[in-house]
This record gives structure tokens, C-alpha cells and sequence, in this order.
């Protein structure tokens, strides 16, 4: 049974392999002359402007948050919508509970004020 | 188009796991729209009322059992009882916090919906007959506790608490949820019926087993980081001691016994594969006895003691799990229950101690408790007297019931290594009883008690000692509750 999954391992070997081998010749053989320039970060071409790691404001979070409820919703709904004569009522009633469930948690957010951005 | 079937479900026999979720969603809401702020007590008896109105709807369903879901989820006797026992911490646990809260300036009504919901994730536990919803049930409770345990927010210690939970509780999900799929891999079920089908119906080939012995490994690594056995410990302490001490109080009963309850059907499930299961818990059950118990010895501190004290009882009822299929499964219900109450009244003295705000978990801040508050002190005591099993208390009795199964299922040593780890046991619980009665006061600490906590730690109270004094109508109904497991 596993004896079928030696092409998959082989293959990663060469991945592995391919890899390795670039990055060594190439640090052996490529000629290295540095200049502050060159060291520097690559910032799409700009100057580096202030360090990468920063603080990000913690609203984004919860708008993420936000995104994902709508996100299962629309995952949900999609296949729902291809299917949905063939379920009839009991598949109404089931995404209508899912839909419920969702509800809760979104008025929940709105009541406590993560929709406001200011 | 082949038309699509929705397989027939009985929402009959999930009332209880409903009535809970269902409530605990609209309490969320209600507690948003209508209740102010600073009367979120409100909210907490709100929470009781929906945990008791469930235990009552779970009261027809005694005498019926069936399954719903294609087979995901059950309902027997067993379940039913292990629900009323969840109910019921779960609103202990909501009595003592409805005064802490305010007292420690953390209050906020979203800790009753949460209780309410991880009491769902304990329903569904008992009630899974099948690995996803099992790991359902494990998920919706781990992760309205990874929030409880950080509920004391500004408090560094309950942040701290919280991402260590949520870091290794991520873990053991993503170990259990790979045990699951290479289970299912090597014996191409989820349900606990069609694997134990798959392992009575003929010998396997050398690949699947493997297979499936790893999977069953990944499963019980998930399974012992709940239930905190023995190496899979480590968090525990460090997480009772960061976390409110309700919630410690919640989890130290709920999370264990919720998933212990599961543990022993998988462990029935799979009889057939015995030879290696039993074994590995022996092991299991051995470490957690002795290193549970050893480590609370060097305790000062209460509520790190009472970590490692959950984490040695969680030894003795694995023995009860070990020979389920004899008369285990009754005393592990029995010392679930017992457990239970005793631990919940043990966590209620320590929260009526720290009741003015301040952190009051040392040992030395019982000394002379008698003298202050003698009713205390002696509730305590009786507390500390079922923990270490002494006899006319609950912990006695189930004790007596986990060893004498245990010793008829053949597991003699384990037993041995039981009664000794006890009296190392009651060593470190007595210590408490001597420094609360034969000591001065060392340091000014007022507990003081209000309705819900006088309340919660009068049931727990009475309850050990009726446990203690006349378990014979609760054997009963735990013998009568187990006849449909099939064990």
C-alpha cells in the first residue's frame, strides 16, 4: 500500500535535492562584492522607512473577527443554494438554524460596538 | 439528480444539550441588550434557572435511550446521568462567581454564557457515540475555557494562564484530531459502533494496524492532556493558579469529568483491542497516582495543591475506567459524582477566603480558620476528609467502590500503588485540617460568605456527607442508570 507513494517521496527528494544544490553552487561560484546599498533591506525598490514589526491597532482583529462570520456564512450558503430544492423544507429549516446561530453572534458584536470604527 | 436524504434525527434526545446551548446563546444576547452593568448577577441566575429548567427536561428521557444523527450521538441512562452531573457543577460554579466577580472588579456577563456553553461541550461529550462529535464537544468546551481562564484580564497571572491553556490545548486538539483521521484511515469508521465492528469482524492486516495503533496513541495523548494524566500534566497547575477561581473550580471537575466520561465509552468501544489499550492506561493510571499525589506534597500554596490533588484522583478513576466492562463503570460514576461535590466545596472555602479581592491562597491564611469561622473550618475539613477518603464521606465510599472493582477486574498492583499514594494523600489534605483547627491565626484574613457561596458550599457539604453516610439509594440509581451501556 505504501509502495505507491514512492513517486510522491522520490519527487521530494528531487524538490529537496534541486534546492540544496542551487543555493550551495551558487554560494560557492557567484562572486560576492557587497555595498551598504545592496545589503539593505528590498522595500519594492524605496527607502526603508522605520522597522518592519510594528503595532498594528487592534481593530483589524476584530474586523477580521467580523470577516470570518461572514465568511462560514457564504460557504454555507453557496452549496446550500445548489442544493436547496432537493432538501426542501428540512434543509430550509436546518440553514435556517445555522443562520440563527449566526445571527446571535453577530448582533451580539454590534450590540457590543465592534462595528464602530472610529 | 439523485434526490439528497437528511437522516432522521430525534431532537428528543438531545433537550438537555439544547435547552443548555439554546439558552446560553439568547442569555448572551439578553445580558447585551437588557441588563446593566453592575447588576450582571442578573445574568447569573438567569444562567441557573436554564441549567435547572435542562436537568428537569432531562427527567422523561430516563427511560429512553436511542440514537439520532446517523449514530453520532446517544442517549442512555449513562449519559443522562453524567448530564444531571455537569449540570450541576456547572451552577455551583456559577454560585460562588456571582459575588467573586464584582469582588475582584472583573465582572462581566458574558462568564455565565460561557459556563453555560462549555456545559454544552460537557453534554455533548457524554452523549457522542462518534469521534467528530467527540471532538466537537471537547472543542466547544476547550475553547469557551480558554477564554474563562483568562477572564481576570488586567491580571498578568490569568493572561498568562489563558495562553498557556489555549497554546498546549491547540495542541492536544490537533493531536487528537489526527489520531481520529488515522483511525478512520485504518478502519475507514468514525463511529465508535463501526470501529469496534471493524475490530471484532477480522485480524488486521500488518499496515492497518499500525495505522491504527497510532491513531488510538494520538487519540489518548488528546484525551490525557484533558483529563490531565500523568506526562500530560504540566499545564495543570500553572493554570488552576492564573485562572479565576471559579473557573479553576469548573475546570478541575468539568473538563475531567467530561472527559473521562468519554474516555470510558471509547474505552468500551474498543474491547477488542484490549490487549494493547489497557496497558498503556495501567501505565498511565500508575504515574498519574503517584506523581499526582507527590507532587501536591510540597505544596504551600491551596490552589496549586488542589491541582495536583485533581490530577492523583484522575489516576484512581482510570482504574474505574480500566475495568468498565465489569462493575467500573459504577464506580466511576459514583466517584465522579462524589469527586465532584467534594471538589467544588473544596474550591468554594478558598474562594470564601479570598472573598475581599485579595489572593488569600496560601496555607498559613487557614491557620486558625477554626477560631474565626468555625462553620467553615469544619466544612473544610469535611472536604479535606473525601478528598483523602476518610471514611464517612463521599470520597470514602467511592474510593472503596474505584478499588474494589479494580481489584476484581484482576488489577491488584494498581490497587496497591492506589492505597498507598492515598495515605501519602492524606498527609498533605490533613496538613490543612491540623493548620485551620491546632494553629494561631498567621495573617489577618476575613473570609466572608455570601448567599451564593453559603449556598454552594452547604449542597457540596451535605451532599459528601449523604454520599458518605447513605450512598445506597445513589448506588442504585447509578446501577440502574448503567444497564443499557452495555457493559
Amino acid at each position: 500500500m505504501l509502495g505507491s507513494f514512492a513517486p510522491i517521496l522520490i519527487l521530494f527528494l528531487i524538490a529537496v535535492f534541486i534546492a540544496v544544490f542551487v543555493i550551495t553552487v551558487s554560494s560557492l561560484l557567484g562572486p560576492r562584492r557587497s555595498s551598504p546599498r545592496k545589503l539593505a533591506p528590498y522595500e519594492s525598490g524605496m527607502e526603508p522607512i522605520g522597522p518592519a514589526i510594528r503595532r498594528i491597532p487592534v481593530k483589524f482583529y476584530v474586523v477580521a473577527m467580523l470577516f470570518i462570520v461572514f465568511d462560514i456564512e457564504v460557504v454555507f450558503f453557496y452549496p446550500y443554494a445548489l442544493v436547496f430544492r432537493q432538501l426542501a423544507v428540512p434543509g430550509l429549516i436546518a440553514i435556517g438554524v445555522f443562520f440563527l446561530v449566526l445571527v446571535v453572534g453577530f448582533v451580539y458584536e454590534w450590540r457590543k460596538g465592534a462595528l464602530t470604527w472610529e | 439528480m439523485e434526490s439528497l436524504q437528511i437522516p432522521p434525527v430525534d431532537l428528543r434526545l438531545l433537550t438537555p444539550l439544547l435547552i443548555v446551548v439554546g439558552w446560553a446563546g439568547a442569555l448572551l444576547l439578553i445580558d447585551v441588550f437588557f441588563v446593566p452593568d453592575g447588576r450582571k448577577k442578573i445574568t447569573g441566575y438567569l444562567a441557573i434557572a436554564g441549567l435547572a429548567v435542562a436537568g428537569l427536561a432531562g427527567i422523561p428521557l430516563w427511560n429512553l435511550s436511542g440514537s439520532t444523527f446517523s449514530g453520532m450521538l446517544v442517549l442512555d441512562r449513562y449519559s443522562l446521568a453524567l448530564t444531571w452531573i455537569f449540570l450541576i457543577a456547572g451552577a455551583l460554579s456559577i454560585a460562588v462567581a456571582l459575588d467573586y466577580l464584582p469582588r475582584h472588579a472583573i465582572e462581566q456577563g458574558e462568564y455565565y454564557p460561557l459556563i453555560m456553553f462549555a456545559v454544552g461541550g460537557m453534554i455533548l461529550m457524554a452523549q457522542s457515540a462518534d469521534l467528530i462529535t467527540l471532538f466537537l464537544g471537547i472543542e466547544l468546551l476547550s475553547i469557551t475555557l480558554y477564554i474563562l481562564t483568562g477572564f481576570a484580564y488586567p491580571r498578568v497571572a490569568s493572561e498568562e494562564a489563558g495562553m498557556k491553556y489555549l497554546v498546549l490545548g491547540a495542541f492536544a486538539a490537533g493531536f487528537f484530531v489526527y489520531g481520529i483521521a488515522l483511525i478512520f484511515g485504518a478502519t475507514g469508521a468514525t463511529s465508535l459502533a463501526g470501529i469496534a465492528a471493524y475490530l471484532g469482524r477480522q485480524p488486521f492486516a500488518p499496515q492497518e494496524e499500525t495505522l491504527f495503533l497510532a491513531g488510538a496513541s494520538l487519540v489518548l495523548i488528546g484525551f490525557s492532556f484533558k483529563i490531565a494524566l500523568v506526562p500530560f500534566h504540566m499545564w495543570t497547575p500553572d493554570v488552576y493558579e492564573g485562572s479565576p477561581t471559579p473557573v479553576a473550580a469548573f475546570m478541575s471537575v468539568g473538563t475531567k469529568g467530561a472527559a473521562l466520561a468519554a474516555l470510558l465509552r471509547v474505552t468500551l468501544a474498543l474491547e477488542e483491542a484490549q490487549t494493547f489499550w489497557l496497558p498503556i492506561l495501567a501505565v498511565l493510571a500508575a504515574a498519574t497516582m503517584i506523581l499526582g499525589n507527590l507532587g501536591a506534597l510540597g505544596q504551600s500554596n491551596l490552589k496549586r495543591m488542589l491541582a495536583y490533588s485533581s490530577i492523583g484522583h484522575a489516576g484512581y478513576i482510570l482504574l474505574g475506567i480500566m475495568v468498565a466492562a465489569e462493575r467500573g463503570a459504577e464506580a466511576f460514576l459514583f466517584y465522579i459524582l462524589a469527586y465532584t461535590l467534594t471538589n467544588l466545596g473544596a474550591f468554594g472555602v478558598l474562594i470564601a477566603l479570598e472573598q475581599r479581592g485579595e489572593a488569600a491562597w496560601s496555607i498559613d491564611d487557614f491557620a486558625g480558620l477554626y477560631q474565626r469561622r468555625p462553620l467553615l473550618a469544619v466544612a473544610m475539613a469535611l472536604f479535606m476528609f473525601s478528598l483523602a477518603g476518610v471514611p464517612p464521606t463521599a470520597g470514602f465510599m467511592g474510593k472503596f467502590f474505584i478499588f474494589t472493582a479494580a481489584y476484581a477486574g484482576g488489577l491488584g498492583w494498581l490497587v496497591l500503588i492506589g492505597v498507598l499514594t492515598s495515605a501519602i494523600a492524606a498527609y498533605y489534605y490533613l496538613r490543612v485540617v491540623v493548620k485551620m483547627f491546632m494553629q494561631e491565626p498567621v495573617r489577618e484574613v476575613r473570609p466572608e460568605l455570601t448567599r451564593g457561596l453559603n449556598t454552594e458550599i452547604l449542597i457540596a457539604g451535605v451532599a459528601t456527607l449523604i454520599l458518605g453516610l447513605l450512598p445506597t439509594p445513589i448506588v442504585l440509581l447509578v446501577e440502574r442508570s448503567l444497564v443499557a451501556l452495555g457493559g
